[in-house]
């Protein structure tokens, strides 16, 4: 513990062991070393209780909070320098956000970037889960807004604590119910809540409930990160998840009629692109990785047939 | 075909150059320069010292500049670069009764001892644009006033005793004294907020708490939303000394440099307990530089969430510490409100599509005058335990 009026005994500066300067102005991957030894803490304790929000010192980081700092933290205090790292947003690497935190790390690291999932040991997303599975030495790190699913319901910290103590999950549970006796099921599609490890109720991030299924017994170590709201959680491989329901309206994920109108692909999530002034639409994969290996590997006969079953 | 507008590092980068275009302005114009920022915007560089948490008059300058003058967006900024700062230690708690005093009012007593100052202060400036400024070049020349020089006007840094301790020796309130077993403070900017926050945790986040927010709320409390009646018993704003002791010295105090601050403390409604005797209560605002809005709202707020431990009925926003410390942030407020103008193109998809299910429901409920029943018929992705 730290005493008020006095120096502390160890001056900390920021380490260079395997943490090179990269940037002369800034410590490897922007975070001094102490700060990911406490990010790294608070992790340790995320992994050994499933689904737990442990809470972090999250600090200001050079990017908006609400715009990745939780994600970008967990990465800062994970990455070394042989990792290769993919950074997504709405499934794709394209898109501004993504990109401009993959620069980030590029600036503050000089890691390897790419696109290719199986390339990748650190991902970094935003709203999706890749489509192709992850294996047990990839790291998935989600960017969360808000960690707690209650707090639609309940925005009390203090009194959601409590709930999650005591495993009180009755509000959530009603909210279902009510859901199903006003529309006839449950009304939410994306960010739909979870339990983990058949305890704690947790938030998926808001990806689309299409993605629940892939936390389930993923390989991959999951971590999500709550700048703002100063939350760690995590779902260890080989977790179980359930996405909440009841034995009559069993958890259901969205289906499409179409298939990607540039991969053919029949089972991915499709976004829906409008492609011109009379309103005519298109569907195209939201995981530009996943649509871009499929086209690339598979003769466009293959692909016409899939999209026309 | 399909032409979905993902942005690039090419638009970034372009939108960078932009940016900076635009900062700059009309090139013909000579530039701000950081220098300038720090001596003529002073009362914007008090600001976001305060709320950027990091006491620097040229970096908080440099942010401005940076900035074009969107402050919240300095602060942010200065925020981002403290936290790359090691954190060497703790000062030895500010000595305010010994200020260097600038300026110096009391509202409650028309003398005090060491008189009132009223210092430079927008106060009594009857608000008329000064026409004169427009010239360019030249500065202003003040008419001479009788008396003498400005010099002579401004105080010596004699100790000037604080009103509040004048009244705590008449026994009509008492100062608030963290008991001798208490824990050290916590530093929200190396650990969390864990609620319920005790005071000197509270007065941290406020410290840093955004000016407007924090104005808006300490108005409600004064309208009767949080009951405040308070009267300011002291404002001042001077210079202090920051001292430190020094492990490595055998403990020596040393006086590392001088802060300007603003001190607001009021003097609100008595109130007794069983822990506390019947007395006047306060409220304590503490900013960098010349910051008299800041502080007094500080004061304010501060008063408002002691209510609980006052036992008050706690019936506004303004009294409730959850609701008041974890929205106060300015550089959290403005990420998250403006994060949605981030791409939400999954969630919004996801959204239409249960939207179009529940109204063919409603339609085919109304069609047959039947309560809809359960019609999800998606894939049965059932997940095993």
């Amino acid at each position: 513990m730290k005493s008020p009026c006095q120096w502390n005994e160890t001056v900390t500066l920021p380490s260079k062991n395997d943490a090179v300067f990269r940037n002369g102005d800034y410590n490897f991957a922007y975070l001094d070393e102490q700060t990911k030894r406490m990010i790294r803490r608070a992790l340790l304790k995320a992994v050994a209780i499933p689904g737990y929000q442990v809470p972090f010192a999250a600090r200001e980081m050079p990017l908006p909070y609400g715009w990745g700092t939780g994600g970008i933290q967990l990465t800062a205090a994970l990455i070394g320098p042989r990792d290769v790292l993919k950074v997504i947003d709405q499934g794709a690497d394209d898109t501004t956000n993504a990109v401009n935190i993959r620069s980030f790390f590029e600036r503050m690291t000089d890691v390897a970037t790419t696109t290719l999932v199986q390339e990748a040991t650190l991902i970094q997303t935003r709203h999706r889960i890749p489509e192709t599975p992850l294996r047990a030495d990839q790291i998935l790190i989600y960017q969360v807004p808000l960690p707690d699913p209650v707090s639609r319901l309940e925005p009390r910290g203090t009194e959601r604590a409590n709930m999650h103590a005591f495993g009180d999950y009755g509000l959530i549970n009603v909210k279902l119910y009510e859901d199903i006796a006003q529309h006839g099921s449950v009304a939410m599609a994306f960010d739909y809540p979870v339990i983990v490890n058949g305890r704690y109720l947790a938030s998926p991030s808001p990806i689309p409930k299409f993605d629940n299924p892939k936390l389930h017994m993923n390989p991959a170590l999951q971590l999500f990160g709550a700048g703002r709201e100063r939350r760690i959680y995590a779902i260890p491989p080989f977790t179980s998840v359930r996405s909440l329901d009841f034995d009559d309206h069993p958890f259901t994920i969205q289906p499409w009629d179409e298939s990607c109108a540039l991969c053919g692909a029949p089972d991915s999530f499709l976004e829906e692109m409008t492609v011109d002034d009379r309103g005519n639409r298109q569907h195209i994969c939201s995981d530009s990785d996943y649509c871009a290996q499929r086209r690339a590997t598979q003769p466009a006969h293959v692909r016409h047939q899939e999209a026309m079953p | 075909m399909y032409v979905a507008v993902k942005g690039g590092e090419k638009a970034i980068e372009a939108s960078r150059r932009l940016l900076e275009k635009q900062r700059r302005g009309d090139s013909r114009l000579a530039e701000l320069s950081v220098s300038q920022i720090r001596e003529q915007l002073r009362l914007a560089v008090a600001r976001v010292m305060t709320e950027g948490s990091l006491y620097d008059e040229e970096l908080a300058a440099l942010a401005i500049k940076q900035a074009a003058g969107d402050l919240v967006e300095a602060i942010f900024l200065l925020r981002a670069y403290r936290t790359t700062l090691p954190r060497f230690g703790y000062s030895a708690p500010l000595d305010v009764g010994a200020m260097a005093v600038q300026r110096r009012i009391s509202a409650i007593f028309k003398d005090v001892p060491g008189g009132q100052f009223l210092g430079a202060t927008h106060d009594f400036t009857q608000r008329l644009l000064d026409f004169s400024l427009l010239a360019d070049g030249g500065d202003t020349v003040l008419p001479a006033i009788a008396g003498g020089d400005d010099d002579a006007i401004s105080l010596s840094p004699a100790r000037l005793a604080r009103v509040y301790d004048l009244l705590e020796q008449r026994g009509l309130i008492a100062q608030e004294e963290a008991p001798a077993d208490a824990p050290d403070p916590v530093d929200l900017a190396l650990e969390p907020l864990h609620l319920p926050a005790e005071r000197p945790t509270r007065l941290q986040n406020l410290a840093r708490g955004d000016e407007g927010f924090l104005l808006a709320m300490a108005y409600a409390t004064q309208r009767g939303y949080g009951g405040n009646h308070p009267f300011t018993g002291e404002l001042r704003f001077g210079t202090v000394s920051v001292e430190v002791s020094v492990d490595e010295l055998d403990g020596a105090v040393i006086d590392i440099g001088d802060l300007a601050v603003t001190e607001c403390q009021t003097i609100n409604q008595f109130h007794s307990s069983p822990d506390h005797p019947l007395a006047f209560t306060q409220g304590y605002g503490l900013a960098f530089g010349h910051s008299e809005r800041k502080a007094i709202a500080m004061a304010l707020v501060d008063r408002a969430l002691c209510s609980e431990e006052l036992g008050e009925t706690i019936t506004s926003p303004a009294q409730d510490p959850e609701f008041m410390l974890l929205h106060s942030d300015n550089v959290e407020a403005s990420g998250f409100v403006q994060h949605l103008k981030l791409p939400h193109y999954v969630d919004f998809q996801v959204e239409v599509e249960l939207l179009r299910r529940f109204q063919a429901n409603a339609h085919r409920a109304d069609a047959t005058d039947e309560i809809p029943l359960p019609v999800e018929r998606d894939r049965d992705l059932a997940i095993q335990e």
